[in-house]
């Protein structure tokens, strides 16, 4: 950084203090550098390329350095002879270091500054001046009087290796770390960044890498498994150095930019920094939600993702609320007609003395059928204002569009679902999981505990009675029994469902004609009513393969119920009844009732508000009340609170979303009344769940459910957009249709815009396009593509398990053959004992002793490997050498057949361990 | 929140923000544990530690049969007292956003009772005890304990080492969205 060399008035202070200091012990060193000058640099550099790639290892050494740098003076003198392991990383030290640290890095800039005191304004300023004269000068100083007559090429060159070597002298005591390296690139960089252009392009391609590879640390060192303290130190180091280094790679002008680059970077970081604080301050549910998690398990959380995250309500509404509000309603506002300005506008003569009426209102008649909400709102003219906003066009677009908007994002949301729950399809590792992955770490309620320990009892029973395949027949019948009776009573519901709905709304149809005024009020929202009833039915159907699977209380205790089962067989099968029941019911449904959406809705939203209210909290409310006076134990016993029933949540949600689909057409502004809705009764529902419901004593697989509910959100869309594009396309548009009013058919607007606004060429075109021998041939090659993607994917599937298959032989293979070796070393080692024990005796063997004596080589060689590695947390690969069985003292023969040797696995090379492990997370992060 | 820089410099934000990547929401839940022990300003970085009891009393916490565990690794000492950079360690390797890996790292660390670096048998009964709070039989837990090292013990030593575990915990399904906890 341009600035942070310049002499501060603290430093100048600093200067008194430390400088005859710094120059007394750079004196000393000036003369051991003559001596070994040559030699050091010589080493220097061939130790720089050999620990290029250790580098990355550098910053965990940061805390040996520090014990080194608080040596001070004496570091010079001992810095050949001490070997790294006997720096240990001292806790202690770490304040004085700090403090140390920054002294020697004053001091060395005091020094720098005393130095060339001619070029006080050394940052980019001083570029255009004499630079190789201040350079010569320079040298001159720190060279004496050796080298004054020589050509300033070679005097720049030795001045920056004896900076170099300087910087070893004054900085490290351990020769072996790669630490050394850095400072001395620090140094020649100091150079650099006086003079960039004297840098041969070795050193600048290596000062690149080294301010990338620090760039990298950086950014990765939220993925590395330091602590805290020490992720902080090295953040700070690697800033710096990056800071300082950076710039000094461009010229000039790159410093410049640099410069800039840098304070955006910082103001940017600040932005961030202040906008994470504003979000997590607009989400004023995040709490809520961890609460409800905490109580509840993860299919809850599963629920609000469902909820909240989905992408009908992320993307699909605001896609919706920004074109249309956008493409119509500003410009109906702004330009249109008002309310009343024509007679489709008006409420009728008849109508007007009603029109005010609540009751009328609440059924969306009278002044509300006239409002933004519908699509009588709309004007019908061709183009609109003095900018001839083509109104009807845009209206019709844009309900087109959001349709084939919904269905990307559903379907690009399943695809990632399915992405993710790829993976764990194979059951090799099913213990392991269950040990290791079936604690839920959000629990953190004592009631979702017991529950969350019984059910990880009951599933590890389960698994080990699975395992030992323990059949009997009588069980076998059972479950056939049970499937049938499962299969007969799924479609004695279908049918009866279907007659149901089909009996319902011919009722309310009559009552519709005679005039809804007539009946009562459960007679206007029979339907609705019925529906929901019919919901539930559907839920608990749903819910009977769980009970079945056997992972309830219940059923785990009567362990006849479960050993027989099959693992998903009859969940899966009831899943496919269920989506068919809920298919047929809300076919009928929407083939019923095509208008009154919005009434539905408000219907709908009260009709949960109600059964949620009473459903959940009068019941709640009695049973915790009446407990204290009642002949049995009612919180035990049988109506106990209610428990959150997230199948059927998510299930009303999606019929819900649904008739938004098919009613967003008509009447534009529901998406937001939804909007609304789902607000209100997302705190509604989490109020509830959070007082009166219990958690779930079933626990649910979570993986796999979730593309479940989106494949049935799909499905739902697919049957409400029929209808709409039923009407489109047949029947034609009433008179108070809104922006279609008075046209043929509603796909119109589409004709006349290309006649009318597009040249001539254009609608020729497009008449040729649609003709029918053009339009088939084109289905029939969709198809044919179709089919032929469907058939690729399915021979990768085959692929796919066959390599899965393929990998798992040789993992067993390979286990084979590991215990083989280790029996074989097992043997050698005996073996080794036998001839140990043979050359004990006085006759001596050659053999023996050869192959001891290279035995102890070996060994000391690990155990020197260790102490290299020893101070190193990554290295635990190594440390893991000592407990192994195989390691004796005869290890030749083992490795001789080392093919399967136990510590080096096929495609596990424990050399590149520590870096693969920290590479990893920074790769996932981007 | 507008007090903060009072509590943090702002060069300690932004170390923070690249170690930690989180608003202050932490800070504030550790003061929470003992507001008399945490001053309100740690510009000066003090040497404040929190005892186990307060730190696994947390309601996060409180129902975890491993939380004890969860504090001894993350804690600087190995007995669960931790400084306020222990608890932003833990709560940043447990949060959402921390990569596989390293949450991978520490949950071996966690299930490696005997902090040997190999997950043994011992380790595995503890683990599978306190997951099923001993309600499984000594032959059942033996059985259970055998599968799992006979599943993921790739060299054959009767033992889990890491790369053991991190093969094994890559290919669950649940790992990720099992082992966090959200504050």
């Amino acid at each position: 950084m341009p600035g942070e060399n310049l002499i501060t008035p603290e430093n100048d202070t600093d200067i008194e203090l430390d400088f005859a200091d710094v120059e007394e012990f750079q004196k000393n060193h000036e003369k051991k550098r003559k001596k070994s000058s040559r030699r050091n640099d010589g080493e220097t550099t061939k130790r720089e390329k050999g620990r290029r790639k250790r580098s990355s290892k550098s910053t965990q050494r940061i805390r040996e350095e520090s014990q080194s740098r608080t040596d001070g003076g004496e570091t010079g003198r001992r810095r050949r002879g001490k070997a790294e392991h006997e720096v240990k990383q001292d806790e202690g030290n770490e304040g004085k270091w700090e403090q140390t640290r920054a002294k020697t890095a004053k001091s060395k800039k005091n020094i720098k500054n005393e130095e060339k005191k001619l070029e006080v304004e050394m940052n980019g300023e001083a570029q255009g001046r004499s630079e190789k004269g201040k350079k010569k000068l320079e040298c001159a100083k720190n060279e004496g009087e050796k080298r004054n007559g020589d050509k300033h090429k070679e005097i720049d060159k030795a001045c920056k290796k004896k900076k170099k070597h300087k910087e070893i002298v004054e900085i490290s005591s351990e020769p072996e770390t790669s630490e050394e390296d850095e400072e001395e690139e620090e140094e020649a960089i100091n150079d650099g960044e006086l003079r960039p252009e004297l840098l041969s392009p070795e050193e600048l391609e290596k000062l690149k890498e080294a301010v990338d590879e620090k760039k990298k640390l950086i950014q990765s060192l939220r993925g590395k498994p330091w602590s805290m303290k020490k992720k902080l130190i090295t953040l700070r180091d690697s800033q710096q150095f990056v800071e300082k280094y950076e710039g000094a790679l461009g010229k000039g002008k790159g410093r410049k930019l640099y410069a800039y680059k840098v304070m955006m970077t910082k103001k940017w970081m600040k932005f961030q920094r202040d906008f994470e604080n504003f979000k997590t301050a607009c989400i004023p549910w995040e709490m809520k939600i961890k609460e409800i998690e905490s109580k509840f398990d993860l299919e809850w959380s599963i629920f609000i993702i469902f909820f909240i995250n989905q992408s009908f309500y992320r993307y699909i509404y605001s896609f919706y609320r920004t074109c249309f509000f956008f493409f119509c309603f500003f410009k109906q506002a702004l330009v249109g007609k008002p309310y009343g300005s024509i007679p489709r506008k008006t409420v009728p003569r008849a109508e007007e003395a009603s029109a005010m009426d609540f009751a009328v209102l609440w059924d969306f008649g009278g002044y509300a059928q006239y409002s933004v909400l519908f699509y009588g709102y709309y004007n019908n003219q061709r183009a609109i204002g003095w900018f001839k906003f083509r109104m009807p066009l845009s209206y019709f677009l844009v309900g087109v569009g959001t349709v084939a908007y919904s269905y990307m994002v559903v379907i690009r949301t399943m695809a990632r679902n399915a992405n993710e729950s790829g993976i764990g399809d194979d059951n090799s590792f099913n213990f392991s999981w269950k040990m290791f992955t079936s604690w839920d770490y959000l629990i953190g309620n004592p009631e979702t505990a017991d529950n969350k320990f019984a059910s990880i009892t009951t599933s590890f029973k389960e698994a080990i009675l699975e395992e030992q395949e323990s059949r009997k027949d009588d069980t076998i019948h059972l479950t056939r029994f049970l499937r049938v009776l499962a299969n007969f009573l799924v479609l004695c519901c279908l049918a009866g469902s279907g007659y149901l709905i089909y009996f319902v709304v011919r009722r309310s149809q009559k009552f519709a004609l005679e005039g809804l005024e007539n009946h009562t009020w459960w007679e206007r929202n029979e339907v609705n009513g019925v529906r929901k009833s019919l919901l539930q039915l559907v839920v608990v159907s749903f819910n009977l393969p769980d009970l079945k699977y056997g992972q309830s209380h219940f059923f785990a205790k009567q362990r006849w119920l479960l050993p027989g089962l099959p693992k998903g067989n009859i969940w899966h099968m009831c899943n496919k009844r269920v989506i068919i029941i809920i298919i047929i019911i809300f076919m009928t449904f929407i083939f019923f009732i095509q208008q009154e959406f919005v009434r539905l809705i408000i219907s709908d939203t009260m009709t949960t508000y109600i059964t949620l209210l009473i459903g959940d909290f009068l019941r709640a409310v009695l049973v915790r009340f009446l407990n204290h006076c009642w002949c049995w134990d009612l919180e035990a016993g049988f109506p106990s609170y209610s428990e959150f029933d997230v199948s059927g949540n998510v299930l009303g949600l999606i019929f819900n979303q649904g008739m938004i689909w098919m009613g967003a057409f008509y009447a534009p502004c529901l998406p937001a009344l939804n909007l609304l809705r789902l607000h209100v009764s997302m705190y509604l529902q989490c109020w509830a769940v959070m007082c009166c419901n219990v958690p779930q004593e079933r626990v649910f697989k979570a993986s796999g459910s979730n593309n479940f509910y989106m494949a049935m959100l799909l499905v739902i869309l697919f049957l409400s957009t029929l209808p709409a594009i039923y009407t489109i396309v047949t029947i034609p548009p009433s008179f108070d249709c809104g922006p279609f009013s008075g046209k043929n058919r509603m796909f119109d607007v589409i004709q006349e815009t290309l006649e009318s606004d597009f040249p001539a060429w254009f609608s020729k075109v497009f008449s040729y396009a649609s003709n029918p021998g053009l339009v088939l041939p084109f289905i029939l090659l969709m198809i044919l593509a179709i089919y032929y993607l469907q058939s690729t994917s399915k021979s990768y599937k085959e692929a796919n398990v066959e390599l899965k298959k393929k990998l798992q032989m040789q993992n067993e293979e390979n286990k084979k053959k590991n215990k083989q070796a280790a029996l074989k070393a097992q043997m050698d080692l005996e073996e080794a004992k036998k001839s140990a024990s043979e050359a004990m005796e006085p006759q001596r063997n050659n053999n023996a002793s050869v192959q001891r004596q290279e035995a102890n080589d070996e060994e000391n060689h690990n155990r020197s490997r260790k102490m290299h590695h020893g101070c190193n947390p990554s290295a635990r690969a190594d440390d893991r050498e000592p407990h192994l069985p195989v390691r004796g003292p005869g290890p030749r023969t083992y490795h001789n057949g080392n093919h399967g040797n136990p510590r080096y696995l096929p495609g596990y090379h424990q050399q590149n361990e520590p870096s693969r492990m920290y590479r990893v997370p920074s790769m996932q992060r981007h | 929140m507008g007090n903060k820089q009072t509590i943090f410099t702002a060069q300690q934000l932004d170390a923070y923000q690249v170690g930690y990547g989180s608003h202050f929401l932490l800070f504030y839940r550790y003061r929470d544990l003992a507001p008399q022990l945490v001053p309100l300003d740690y510009t000066n970085q003090p040497d404040v530690k929190l005892p186990y009891e307060l730190i696994g009393s947390m309601p996060e916490l409180k129902d975890n049969p491993f939380r004890q565990r969860i504090a001894e690794v993350f804690s600087e000492d190995g007995e669960g007292n931790m400084t306020l950079d222990d608890f932003l360690d833990m709560f940043s390797v447990l949060s959402e956003m921390a990569p596989r890996d390293l949450k991978a790292y520490y949950a071996f660390k966690i299930y490696d009772f005997n902090n040997d670096d190999f997950i043994c048998k011992s380790d595995l009964e503890k683990t599978l005890n306190k997951l099923t709070r001993n309600e499984l039989t000594e032959d059942e837990v033996k059985m259970v304990c055998e599968k799992v090292i006979d599943e993921a013990d790739l060299d054959n030593d009767g033992r889990l080492s890491l790369e053991d575990f991190q093969n094994m915990i890559n290919r669950a399904p649940d790992f990720l969205s099992t082992f966090h906890i959200r504050i």
